[in-house]
């Protein structure tokens, strides 16, 4: 296994060892596309994580009675619990495409450069198209 | 004897459990995900009936119960991969790994009663 080169950190002294980015100094990097995938696949987990009582809160609902299914559908009716819903569905669909990818790239399918970047291009774009139409439908456009 | 010692390697081993354990239990809920929908597809009905039929049979319920079970484990090393990342000070990351998995469980006990309401 190789280890990464170190990186630059304009704001620090050099230090000597391996260390993680803290969170307020990834605004001074410009991350290359697999990277920005990457971070969002860890923060679509995490808000999967913090969102798992609305999840079951939905399944309950949706599946307890007919009744229930109703006062689900009135309740998604509005533009905030769209939203967040929206928000997600956003987090399961890139946490997914993007968990492919990475068992892809455990199959070593991928693992070039070009590879990479088109992989990380295909993850963000499918898991945003596939939101844009739930949106859409969601919002009446599409039936 | 010690020669064998110097050559294992240093550490608990259970980083390589857990990185197989987090890819098993992708698989299993994307296995169980292409389910619901495939399942949801042949539904000839729509709305509640169809959604409620796809949880109804004992099987479905088994299976959505194992992938919960999946998710908690799956999100358990994903929340912790989290706080050791980002979280230096020991006894507030000791906690939220003690938050974490109380949440997880309270989640999982909670799926479970509703799966059987339907």
């Amino acid at each position: 296994m190789s280890t990464p080169p170190p990186i630059a950190n304009p704001s620090r002294a050099p230090r000597r060892g391996p260390r993680n980015i803290d969170p307020a100094s990834l605004l001074a990097y410009s991350l290359p596309l697999p990277a920005k995938v990457s971070i969002l696949h860890r923060a679509s987990g995490a808000l999967m994580f913090l969102g798992l009582p609305v999840l079951l809160w939905v399944l309950d609902l949706s599946l307890r009675s007919d009744r229930s299914w109703e006062e689900l559908r009135s309740l998604a009716s509005g533009t905030l619990p769209r939203l967040v819903l929206l928000a997600l569905a956003w987090s399961l669909l890139h946490h997914t495409c993007a968990g492919i990818r990475f068992l892809l790239i455990d199959l070593e399918i991928g693992v070039s450069l070009p590879g990479a970047r088109r992989g990380a291009w295909a993850v963000l774009a499918a898991s945003l198209a596939l939101t844009l139409l739930l949106a859409l439908w969601m919002f009446g456009v599409l039936p | 004897m010690s020669g064998e010692r110097r050559t294992a390697p240093p550490g608990a081993h259970y980083g390589i459990r857990d990185w197989l354990l987090q890819r098993v239990t992708a698989v299993l809920l994307l296995l169980f995900l292409l389910l619901v929908l495939g399942r949801l597809g042949i539904s000839s009905g729509s709305g509640y009936g169809a959604w409620a039929g796809v949880f109804a049979p004992l099987p479905v319920k088994l299976l959505a119960v194992a992938a919960f079970a999946a998710v908690a484990l799956h999100a358990w090393i994903g929340m912790r991969d989290i706080w050791m990342d980002y979280v230096r000070i020991l006894p507030l990351r000791l906690a939220l790994h003690v938050l974490t998995v109380l949440w997880l469980v309270a989640c999982l006990a909670w799926s479970v009663r509703i799966l059987w309401s339907v």
